[in-house]
């Protein structure tokens, strides 16, 4: 038997933005608490502009947090907070650890797919033979078809540099996965797909939490769902 | 357990400043000139760590102390004050800005490698291609012709020179052809620190996006550590993990690439984000 433990606990989290030019702060979200289980896969719901995104990217440190805690819990690292955690560390974990998927792709130009997601194993200090292996793998499992895995993905559709993401995120095997609006460009047709996919990424080593502005999208995946309005997360 | 890692580089405190300078100096700077003595603070006590296997970034507009930086490191010129360390060379405790000038050759040439934005500054442009990479090995006491010639086919070959132009000078070459061969160059001692400064500026884009993809693939080969100044930031988000910026002279703000892009704190970084194209 799996046990379930705890492997992110986020303790009243808030985050401002201080534009200097026009002299302007904005309240993102504040007092946010959250605890996320292995195994578990958390759902965060809320119009644009709610805060959403922004507690997925103080978690991933692309935002630095204002105020609060976030306690991972890492392999390498035991208990760490991610808030105070150097740089260094975060890169680590990023490596590692923690898994963060848009709808947007972050690939260095004249790299093909298939390179995309070597690349991440490499980073981790896989040799090439070995990372290209499962990196065929991975694209495999995410339903890229064979013909685009030499092709550089700038040219590719939303469906399938979504399914390039997951596969780049996935193939690290993170601990932690967030999926920030990953389905937000995506017809039906594909999102169904992805739906089937992230059914299939639950496990019992996976902590996942994930942004849809789509409810019926969420119903029989996630295992909750959190509605955040204006910063905070409401009933 | 938290991570315990020995930094390639280490800088403390440099100071790199031209005139004598006054007790009231850091009170009255415009930019970065004393506005009572005259004093120019290229480099306003600025410290930085440079780990194994990453991609430090500087940003910064002209004049904010980025070359300075980078050509203090490389002996271009001595510094005012301050103290940088290399783990490879005396096990990090020795200040490389106090070493002989016998060691500083060595440094030069075992330790680091240098790309300079103007290829006439890092390359002899009437040497051959092949020449000029085995001049770097020359100076690090190499003697045999045999290795030489092979080690910079080996090179030349990695950063897609064709090795049917490596008895060619750099001078018959296009600016692409030159930042590679200035490139090659410097890796000719498989150093563990590659400074890059502006090495991507002036190039066409196809051409720059070549440049970057080769040094993406240096690093990813050999785990090279790599100080990397640049004015354009997509240049540096594309290779750096961590980023600094500056400006008249000082660090005025630092962390992890996407985070300085995404969530800048700084007026100066939020004036350059916001500029970005």
């Amino acid at each position: 038997m799996v046990a379930i433990m705890e492997i992110l606990n986020i303790v009243d989290l808030g985050k401002d933005f201080y534009l200097h030019t026009p002299g302007l702060e904005i309240k993102s979200c504040h007092g946010i608490n959250l605890t996320l289980e292995t195994g578990e896969f958390i759902g965060i719901v809320g119009a644009s502009g709610a805060g959403k995104s922004t507690i997925l990217k103080c978690v991933n440190r692309s935002y630095l947090p204002t105020r609060g805690e976030i306690l991972y819990d890492s392999a390498a690292f035991g208990k760490i907070d991610l808030t105070a955690a150097s740089e260094r560390e975060i890169l680590y974990l990023r490596r590692h650890e923690i898994g963060y998927v848009s709808q947007f792709l972050n690939a260095m130009p004249r790299t093909t797919a298939k390179e995309h997601v070597m690349n991440a194993l490499i980073l981790r200090g896989a040799d090439a033979r070995s990372a290209e292996a499962e990196a065929k793998e991975t694209l495999s499992h995410f339903r890229l078809p064979e013909n685009l895995w030499e092709l550089y993905p700038v040219t590719f559709s939303g469906g399938e540099k979504l399914r390039l993401n997951l596969a780049h995120a996935m193939v690290k095997k993170p601990r932690l996965l967030m999926l920030d609006e990953p389905t937000a460009s995506l017809d039906d047709k594909t999102k169904l797909l992805v739906r089937d996919m992230l059914q299939r990424l639950k496990g019992p080593d996976t902590g996942m939490i994930g942004i849809f502005h789509d409810i019926a999208f969420m119903e029989g995946l996630c295992d909750k769902v959190l509605n955040i309005s204006e910063g905070v997360f409401v009933s | 357990m938290r991570l315990n890692e020995t930094p390639v580089l280490r800088v403390k405190n440099l100071i790199v400043r031209y005139g004598d300078g006054c007790p009231a100096c850091q009170e009255n700077l415009d930019k970065n000139r004393c506005a009572l003595c005259g004093a120019i603070w290229a480099a306003n006590d600025i410290s930085l760590d440079v780990y194994p296997g990453e991609t430090l970034g500087i940003v910064g507009e002209s004049g904010s102390g980025k070359t300075t930086l980078m050509r203090s490191l490389y002996f271009d010129f001595t510094p005012t004050s301050g103290v940088a360390t290399l783990r490879d060379h005396k096990d990090g405790q020795e200040n490389i800005w106090g070493a002989s000038a016998a060691e500083r050759r060595m440094i030069r040439n075992i330790h680091m490698g240098m790309v300079y934005q103007n290829p006439a500054l890092g390359l002899r442009m009437d040497y051959s291609a092949a020449a000029n990479i085995a001049e770097k090995i020359l100076a690090a006491g190499g003697r045999n012709a045999g290795q030489m010639t092979g080690r910079a086919r080996e090179l030349l070959e990695a950063v897609e020179i064709m090795t049917s132009r490596m008895g060619e000078t750099p001078k018959n070459f296009s600016g692409g052809m030159r930042q590679r061969v200035q490139i090659s160059k410097a890796l000719a001692n498989s150093p563990a620190l590659l400074l890059l400064d502006e090495v991507t500026t002036g190039l066409d884009l196809s051409v720059q996006a070549r440049v970057l993809d080769l040094i993406r693939k240096i690093k990813a080969r050999h785990g090279i550590s790599i100080l990397l100044v640049s004015h354009d930031l997509a240049v540096v988000r594309m290779l750096a993990d961590r980023t600094i910026v500056m400006l008249d002279g000082k660090i005025v703000e630092s962390g992890l690439t996407d985070q300085i892009l995404e969530d800048p704190r700084h007026a100066y970084t939020q004036q350059l984000v916001h500029s970005l194209i």
